[in-house]
Formats: C-alpha cells, structure tokens, sequence
C-alpha cells in the first residue's frame, strides 16, 4: 500500500511538467498584446508598454518564458502579475476561500445527493422519485446564472437570511448561499448516480443473501446497498473537487467571492501566462491527490479492489 | 472588467481640468431627513486598482478615484468642474509661457512632511522621467525640457519590431524651477493659455520623499495630503478591498463630510447592485445594463442621472472594398440612416444615452446640432433602402455578413444585436456581432488593419472639449485613430483651431472640421452617455461631479 | 421488487443462475446486446423516450414544418420583450425575435452539440478508461494521468485557445463547440468508466468467463463493459444537458456558436439581459431543453436495466 502511494506520488512529476508546458503554451497562443490590453483605450507612452514586455519577457520565445518560469519555480518566486502584485501572495489569498467553498459544497451535494439518491432508487418509480428527477431537471436546465441570481435575490436581499455577496474576508458562514448555488448541478449527478447504482444493487446476490438471513431493511440498505454502490458515485465527488475549485467562475463571479474562479477568468482573458499557470499547477495538485484519496477509498469500499500486485 | 473599456479612463477624467458644462440631471439626492453622521464609513463599489497607488502611474478609474481621494493638488474641480486653487496660493503668467505658482504655507502630508515648491518639482520630475516609467509622464509635454527627460531609444529586435528603451538625456526637466520654498516657476516650450487648468489632473500631486524613494512600496501604502488617508498599514487587501478614513488634518475645499469610504471590489457590477438592494453596499456608479430598465423603481429617490462626456461610435475601415469610392460613401451613409438611435437608446439603454447629434456629446463647450450633414443621423428607412440601392448600381456588394467587432464584456451585444438586425430589416443585408472574448485581440485587429467588417469604438473625454472628440481620433496618424483615417482637410481645420485666440473662434473651426467628418463618415456617430449611479438606505445624500465621477467627500449618511 | 423477507432461500426464478444458464445455452457469444434490443422494445420507458426523441429530431431536421416565421428575420425593436401574441404563441424576445420560431430553429444546433458531444465523450473515455481500469499498472498510470491534465485545463482557456486555430477562427461551428467540449470532458467520463471497471473486474462472473476460455479482451467487452455501464449511462444522460448549457456560456463569451447560429444556449444566455425584468423568455428553451435531457434520462435508464442481467424482471 505504502508502495502504491509513493509510485503515485511520484507520478505528480509528469503530470505537472505536462499541465504547466500546455496552459503556459496555451496562453503564449493567446492572441493579443496583454500588455496594450491592459490599457484599453488609452494606451501610455510606447516605452512603458516594452518596458513591461521586457519586465515579463514577453519577448522571448516561448521555451525562454517556459524554462524562466520553471526556474523561477524551484526557487519558489512566482514573480508578479501584471498589476505588480506578487503571484504567491494571491495565490495564499484566492485558494483558502475557493477551499472552504469547495468543501462546502462537496459537502452538501454529497450528503443531499446520496440521500436523495438511496431513498429514489428504493423508490424507483414511485412519487418521491419523479419528483427528484424534476428537480434534477431543474438544476440541470437553467444555468448557475440564473439559479444564482434568484437565490441571492430571495435569500439575501428579501429575506436577508444571509449577505447577498462575500466579498472581503469571507468565512464559513458566508459562503453557504454560493456553496448551495455551486453545488447544485453536481448534486443532480450525485443523486441519479447513487440512484442508478442502488437499483442495480437491489437485485446483487448479496443483497439477496443478506435479506435472505433475516438482516433489518436498514441494515441492509447501509451496510450492503450503499457501500457498494458509492464506487461511481466516490469517483465523481473526487473528479468534481477539482471542478468546484477551479471552474467556480460564474458562482464566484455572482456573489462577487474573491476565489480561484473568479482570478483565473481575469488572468485568461488578460492573458496572465504566470498567473494561470501558477493556479492550475496548485489545482494540479488538487486533482492528482483527490483522485488517489478516490483509488485509496475503493480498495476500503470494496475489498475485492486491491492495489498491490 | 465587465463594463466598457472606456471607463478604464475614467480616472484621467475625474481629475481632468474642466469648463463649465451645459449639463442638466438631477445631481444631488433626497433632503436630508434623517441626522447625519459625519463618522460614517460610506462602502462604495470600486475594483482592484491596475497598478501601485502613485498619482502619475494611475491612469484607469479604480486606482484613479482612490488617489483622488488620497492627495490635493495645486487646484482641484468643485461640482460643476470649475477649477479652484486648492494648494496653490496663485497662479500667474504674463505670457502664457512662464508661470509663477505660489503655494500655501503650512500645507503638509499626513506622516507631517511639509509640502514645498521643492516637493512639487520632485514629484513633476520623477513622473516625467522616462526610466521611471510612468504612464501618465506624458501630461508634463508641455513644460521646457520635458523632451530630453523622456527620451527614447529605438532599437528593432530579431522579427524586426520595433521597441522603445527609455534614454534620457537630462534627469529634470529645465523649465521648472522651485525658486524658493513657496514659490514654483514653470516655463513651457510655447505659450499655452489654459496650461493652469490641468494642474488638478493626478499626475501634478505632489508625492512626499518616500515615494520617490521607493516607488513600489510606497505605493501599497501611500502617505497623501487629501480628504481622506489610508485606514492603516495594509488597508489596501488585494482582490477583496481598499480602506480611507477620514483625514482630520485637511483643510482645503473637498473637506469629507463622512468618516470614511472602503472601497469594495466587484469583478462583475450585477452582485454589487443586488448587494445595495440588501444594503450591503452604499453606492455604485456602474450598474449591470440589465438593470438599466429598473435602477429608478428599485431605488426610488435613490438614484440619479447625469450626462456625461462620453460617446459612441461605430467606426467603418476605410480599406473596407465595399465602403471604399462613391459606392461606399452612399453605404456609409445608408447605414447611418438604417440605425434606430432613439428606439435603441429607449429600448435597449432605457434612456441612460441619448441618440447622437454629434461627433462629441452635448455636454462639451461648442457643441452644436446644427453641423452641416448632421441630418445623416436621423433614421429613415426609406432613405437608407434607396442610397444603399444607388450604391449597388455604382458597385454591388460583396455579400458578406457585415460584422460588427465587439468585446463581450461590458454590456456591449444587445445593442449591437439591435444595429444589425436594423441593418437586416432596412438594408436587406445580413449582419452579425463579431464578439470577442479578449479585448486585446479587438485593439490587435484593427491596429493591424484587419477586421473584416465594422468595429464598436467609445470615447470618454480627457477633458470637456470639442477638439478631445477629434483630435485623438480623426486626426491624421492620432493615438487612437486605429482605422487610420485621414484628410489632410480635417487635419488643417483642427490645427487653425488649436492656433485661435478664443475658445469660440476655436469652436468655429473644430465644428468647420466636423463637417468634413460627417461628409466622410470614417464612423457613425451613436449616443451618449449619461451615468445613472444609485445608493442605499444609509446614505442621505449622493452626487456625482460634472464628469459623473461621484463625489465621495460630499457623501452625507445616517 | 423486493424480496419477501418471509423466504428465507430465494425462490428458483428469481436467482440469476437460471439467467445466466438460459443466455449461455441458446444464445450466440454477442447476444446479450441483441437480447438487451429485445428486451428493450417492449418497455414503455423506452418507447415514450423514443418517440420524444424523434419529434426532436424530426424538428431539429426539418424547423420549417413547426412554423412559419422565420426566426432571425425582421426582429423588431419594438416588440422588445413583447406578451405572447395570435402568431407569437411564446412572446418575442428581448431583440424583438419571435421566442416560438427561435426555440424551434435553435433544437436542430442545440440536439448536434449535445448529442455529438456525449458521443465524442463516450467513445474517448469510455475507451480510456476502461483500458487504464481493466489493464491497471503502468497502463492505468499513463492514461489516469493523461486524464488528469486535461481536467486541469481551465475551460475557457482551452476554448480561446482552440477556438483562435486557423481551421477555426473564420467559421466557427457546431464543430468547434463539440471538440471543445469533448477534449475538456472526456476525463471525467474515463475516471467514471475506470472506477466501474476496477469493481466489476474482479466480479465472479468474470474469472468464471477467463476460466471457460474467454479472452481477456473479450471478457472486458462482454462481461466487464456491459456491467460497468450504469454509472456511464447516468453521467452521458445528463452531460447531454449540461454540454448544451455549457454551449451557452461559451457562446456568451464569444467563443461558441456565432449569433447567426440559433441554439437554446445563445436564448438562454441571451436571457440574462432580461433577467431583472421578464424571465419568461428564458423559461421557453430551458423547456426544451429539459424536455430534451427528460427523453434521454428515461432512455438511458432504460438501456442500463435491459442490459444489467441482474435486474431482470418479468
């Protein structure tokens, strides 16, 4: 087991090389001057925009930027943005606040869709799972805009249950009402996969073996239909973390929250190279050791799954 | 940024000298009903400034209203943009070349270093140097000497473009002179009669020794002489928000009549207005276009609206085949009369612009609706069906949807959508939005000259006058003439003009030069603007400046 | 469906043995995908999401037999927004377009984005992930991490990227959407596929399949994969929804469909300019494509129980 972690781990490596050379490359194809970007209409005098060419290298191949960048890496200096602020510094500000949001809402798409999920696919057919597919439909139907918007409108400004926004030094508790918003489109595949895998599951030999030796309905339902069926439904949460951190862009643009999401859509469209590359190696990392918690968690949900050869 | 890059420039404008405008609306708020607190901290909605917080550096709208707030300089623009002398003692000159500044006495920063000529000198000669890289240095071009300290380079790199190294030859400019403690001399390369008037612009506030020291620093912290002053070390907390509170040692003519303002950081203006329908936020001046049509029944009383010297265009690319000959200038015009601007500003901008009569907007001095073949303006489907028939017997088109470029921020696409299908339904042509997700890759195409059919273009004025709606971009190779028009006609008018001896005569001719715009139609002129800003429960009273910038001092709350 | 928990031994016909040996006596080696047909024709679930689908088709191949208007002609300012009318049974838009004639016209880009991208997404990760989860080691290793670059890859990156190729940048198209989309979502498709693999590979009937001389490529193909499906089939009914929304975003950026195009995506994002003051208009192609996602979540879910040998029920 420690061997297969350590083989894991060490496969981070490629993965980040391989990430890092294709967003930076991605963003080096980027059309435009970012630098006359930054200024719109109204442009300074021609040798400050080569000034701060020169100050990004903008005007070294792309290898130069891509080998400076890995340089600058291994001696932990991120640089400066465009706006002269220094990128570890963001970095240390935008990923707490994508973080807590993040758990929140894995934390409730996963509860409500499991429990959503197991009562629909007991209930297949019945009142209780039609209604659950409408409101899957629902979620899935109109966009996060819009969702966003009336959930901030009826429970912040109307009912002002919660700050309509986050903004500046947000916490816990002010990240419910995004968190809610962000979770709800995963919530819809969490519950109609933990649904399709208890109605498959309904029906395994062990289940029947299990009823058949007189064990309660919810002894049964806990230990032996939801344990085996949290295998996809486990892969999703694990592949979706790193979506609800970094894809957040139109939740956390709604309630104005000062994360991952709503930084990298302003460094992409301002065509920050160092920036973007510096918040997708961390998200990187994110995914790599979510996805490894995920193979771990299955080795634990089914023993029959096992790593070491 | 979500709203139109022209208000990045807002800054410049909200400092920008001023004359006394013409314009109307409603300026002030509500009476005041309820006890105001003059210790209230007023949360107003702002974003992430571009670059450290030093005066000369900051030349876009977020920085620019917190270094406003942050220093005084020699003058400053009341309400109706008349400039008052605010450190400046006087301001003399008897020649239009040589003036003698002389300062108040007593004047200090808030860390308590006082504010001499020599203060003033430094600061004008650290912007100005080119090696500092200041993108405002520009505005000291007018004084002696300001030549040699910003003093390029040119050298061409392997692909053969072309960069700029700053070499200057001098480390201050040889015009200006701190004569004593109170007393500036400056003398400029030639006479300029309303030089004084852009001694409030940012770039000329004096920056104490620190700054000069350290720059970058310096500008996360600024130490100023103004209304307000940073709340504490760090009240700048990046990406979240900027906090001012109240300067007790100022004394000059925009006292705060509030204890403070945070400014708050939106990405997107939609949150920030739901965030003042929960009295979550005090103030916005940048509203969603989507809450153009409510802004006045959800905040009754609590809104106002002024026009301001903004507008917009749509420029034509004269190395466009189709709109080239007297083919294309019967298609230009056909297009300016398949345009609906009443409709469009009614509909689409609920009245917050008016249609354009113009190539400036009215509120600039010498504004006239009466420009020869300003009727072009007018829409009048018939009239735009029958030139555009004239110009396919001459040459017909190429069949091409006519694009229209747009960046999609900013609120830009409805009517954009809106002018197209007016193009479709009068025209009989198909035409489409060209959206464009960076606004680099906009400026790029029509720097290099190729965009395949219209572009989106709006200008906010430096300052309110006519020849700043014509100049930069009509003029004969001017900064932001990306479509490179030129008429060595338009171009001699508006130089007789800069020559005149008063602003009428001067206005005579810049409205003789407009008349060859509207015979060439390089653009179409649009609309303009208005800015509607609203407030909250807490805040009693709210205006905006001549420019629509609001007066963050005058803000009165309960 | 459940057990009678009075018996305390399953009755005969309800045990999968009796299943499995009828398939395996008088069926040939593909059959099963051949009975899961048979079975399948005979569910209502099916039928109804059948016909469903094919009036989408029907009107996403032929719009002009739903209506008369044409749907980007003559968009009157005027209308802006405007109730529904005799000729306008939806209202118009916030353009002045009829609603009607746009929801109708934008099911033909709207069903090819969706659809097409599911499939892309389907063949790339079902493919992948199934190898990395059936074949494990070094194999697993490679493609489990190819996958986890892509995921990084923030989508409006890759879609401004991708969208400013040449082969793009002049004629945008469903296409272009498609392989966007497709080239960001397949990871999370394979990861899925992956993880039903791993549990169903160790499954009995799979050793009983290798031990009766099955390949082992064939016992992936016969016995792994169709029970693996569930979860796919789940994940493909609803990313059919999802990408079409996401064609909105992108085309809200201006990185997606050109306006010429009609699509629910472009309505709905559209709908955001109204969104303070008639939300009606949004609610029209957000029907549809509900309608559209309803169709093929009750196929799927009839797909996954024909072919899952276990939930056989007469």
């Amino acid at each position: 087991m420690v061997s297969y972690i350590l083989r894991r781990l060490l496969q981070v490596i490629p993965v980040f090389l391989g990430t890092t050379l294709l967003v930076y490359y991605m963003v080096f194809a980027l059309p435009g001057d970012p630098i006359a970007a930054l200024f719109g209409d109204r442009q300074p005098p021609q040798a400050v925009i080569d000034a701060l060419r020169e100050q990004y290298h903008l005007n070294e191949p792309f290898w130069v930027q891509y080998g400076l960048f890995l340089k600058n890496l291994f001696t932990f200096n991120l640089g400066v943005d465009f706006t002269q602020q220094p990128i570890a510094a963001t970095l240390g500000r935008v990923f707490p606040v994508t973080a807590m949001l993040a758990i929140e809402a894995l934390i409730i798409q996963a509860v409500f869709g499991v429990l959503f999920g197991v009562f629909a696919g007991l209930r297949k057919g019945k009142l209780f799972d039609s209604t659950v597919l409408v409101v899957s439909l629902v979620v899935i139907a109109v966009p996060t805009f819009v969702l966003g918007f009336v959930f901030q409108l009826v429970f912040g400004v109307h009912l002002a249950w919660a700050k309509p926004t986050v903004g500046a030094n947000a916490g816990w508790t002010d990240l419910i009402l995004p968190a809610v918003v962000l979770g709800l489109v995963s919530f819809a595949y969490v519950l109609r996969l933990t649904r399709a895998s208890v109605i498959e599951n309904m029906n395994a030999d062990y289940v029947r073996t299990a009823t058949a030796k007189g064990l309660s309905r919810p002894r049964v339902v806990l230990t032996h239909i939801l344990r085996n069926s949290m295998i996809p439904v486990v892969t999703y949460l694990g592949a979706n973390l790193g979506g609800l951190m970094g894809g957040a862009i139109v939740t956390e643009g709604i309630f104005n929250v000062p994360g991952v999401g709503n930084k990298l859509y302003q460094a992409v469209l301002r065509g920050e190279g160092p920036t973007v590359v510096a918040i997708v190696s961390v998200l990187v990392l994110v995914f790599v050791l979510a996805n490894l918690l995920v193979d771990l968690l299955y080795a634990w949900l089914d023993p029959r799954i096992r790593y070491d050869h | 940024m979500r709203f139109t890059r022209t208000s990045k420039a807002l800054g410049i404008m909200a400092i920008a000298a001023a004359l006394a405008l013409s314009g109307c609306g409603a300026g002030g708020g509500g009476e005041a009903t309820a006890s105001v607190d003059p210790a209230k901290i007023i949360k107003a909605y702002s974003n992430e400034p571009q670059n450290p917080l030093l005066p000369a550096n900051t030349n876009e709208v977020f920085g620019g209203r917190v270094v406003e707030l942050l220093f005084e300089g020699l003058r400053t623009y009341d309400a109706d943009g008349k400039p008052v002398n605010a450190l400046a003692e006087s301001i003399e000159t008897d020649d239009a070349q040589t003036w003698t500044i002389k300062i108040k006495d007593d004047a200090k920063f808030t860390n308590g270093e006082a504010i001499t000529a020599k203060t003033f000198v430094d600061s004008w000669n650290f912007a100005a140097l080119s090696t500092n890289l200041q993108n405002n240095g520009y505005f000291f071009e007018s004084i002696d000497g300001y030549a040699d300290v910003s003093a390029v380079t040119t050298t061409t790199d392997a692909e053969g473009k072309s960069i700029d190294t700053p070499a200057p030859t001098a480390e201050t400019m040889s015009g200006l002179k701190a004569v004593d403690d109170s007393t500036i001399e400056v003398k400029l390369a030639q006479p300029e009669a309303d030089w004084s008037l852009r001694l409030g612009y940012s770039a000329f506030f004096p920056l104490p020794s620190a700054a000069l020291a350290d720059p970058k620093a310096y500008g996360e912290n600024p130490v100023g002489n103004g209304p307000y002053k940073m709340a504490k070390e760090g009240a700048w907390q990046h990406d979240s928000q900027i906090e001012l509170v109240k300067n007790e040692d100022y004394s000059g003519p925009r006292e705060a009549k509030n204890g403070g303002v945070t400014f708050r950081f939106y990405t997107d203006p939609q949150p920030a207005y739901t965030d003042l329908q929960g009295d979550n936020l005090d103030i916005t001046d940048v509203l969603p276009s989507n809450a153009l049509a409510t802004y006045t029944s959800d905040f009754p009383e609590r809104n106002s609206t002024k026009p301001i010297a903004t507008n917009s265009t749509l420029n034509i690319p004269g190395y466009n085949p189709n709109f080239q000959g007297e083919a294309g200038k019967l298609r230009r015009q056909a297009l300016s009369h398949a345009i609906n601007r009443e409709e469009i500003a009614k509909v689409i901008f609920s009245g917050t612009r008016t249609p354009a009569k113009a190539f400036a907007p009215p509120v600039i001095e010498g504004f006239t609706e009466d420009v020869p073949g300003a009727d072009v303006l007018t829409f009048d489907a018939a009239k735009a069906k029958e030139l555009w028939e004239q110009a396919e017997a001459i040459q017909p088109y190429d069949g091409s949807v006519l694009q229209i470029a747009s960046n999609t921020d900013g609120g830009n696409k409805e009517w954009i959508e809106a002018v197209a299908n007016g193009f479709k339904n009068n025209l009989g042509i198909e035409s489409e939005i060209q959206p464009f997700a960076k606004f680099a890759e906009m400026l790029n195409l029509r720097k290099s000259q190729s965009l395949p059919g219209l572009a989106r273009a709006g200008w906010q004025g430096d300052y309110p006058s006519l020849y700043n709606f014509l100049g930069p971009l009509w003029a004969t190779g001017a900064s932001s003439n990306y479509e490179k028009y030129s008429n060595p006609e338009f171009d001699a008018l508006l130089k007789e003009g800069l020559g005149a001896k008063t602003p009428e005569e001067a206005n005579t001719k810049f409205n003789e030069a407009q008349a060859i715009l509207f015979e060439d139609l390089p653009g179409l002129p649009l609309w303009d603007q208005a800015r509607p800003i609203v407030w909250s429960n807490n805040v009693v009273k709210a205006e905006t400046g001549w420019n629509g910038g609001v007066l963050y001092y005058n803000i009165e709350a309960k | 469906m459940t057990t009678n928990p009075n018996h305390f031994v399953a009755p005969v016909e309800e045990t999968p043995l009796l299943a499995t040996d009828s398939k395996i006596t008088d069926q040939a080696p593909l059959s099963l995908w051949a009975e899961a047909w048979k079975k399948l024709r005979r569910r209502p679930l099916f039928i109804i999401s059948a016909v469903m689908i094919l009036i989408l088709t029907v009107i996403a191949l032929f719009p002009g037999l739903f209506t008369n208007v044409a749907p980007n002609e003559n968009c009157q300012l005027a209308n802006s927004l405007g109730a529904p009318e005799p000729g306008h049974p939806f209202g118009f838009t916030y353009q002045g377009c009829d609603v009607y004639a746009r929801v109708i016209y934008g099911t033909q880009a709207s069903l090819a984005v969706g659809f097409l991208s599911v499939i892309c997404v389907l063949i790339i990760g079902v493919t992948l992930g199934a190898i990395a989860g059936y074949y494990g080691g070094w194999l697993d290793a490679v493609l489990a991490r190819l996958g986890d670059i892509f995921f990084a890859l923030p989508l409006i990156l890759g879609a401004l990227v991708l969208t400013q190729l040449p082969m793009f940048r002049e004629n945008k198209s469903v296409w272009t959407v498609v392989l966007v989309i497709s080239l960001l979502a397949w990871p999370q498709m394979a990861r899925i596929t992956r993880g039903a693999v791993i549990e169903v590979r160790n499954a009995d009937f799979v050793t009983a399949a290798r031990s009766l001389g099955v390949s082992k490529f064939g016992a992936l193909l016969r016995h792994v994969l169709p029970n693996a499906l569930a979860p796919v089939i789940v994940l493909a009914t609803l990313e059919l929804g999802v990408f079409i929304v996401a064609e909105a975003t992108l085309s809200f950026l201006g990185i997606g469909l050109p306006p010429s195009i009609m699509s629910w995506g472009n309505d709905i994002s559209g709908a955001q300019a109204a969104i303070r003051t008639n939300v009606a208009i949004l609610l029209y192609p957000a029907a549809a494509l509900s309608i559209t996602v309803l169709s093929f979540i009750m196929l799927g879910d009839a797909v996954r129980d024909a072919l899952d040998p276990k939930s056989r029920q007469r």
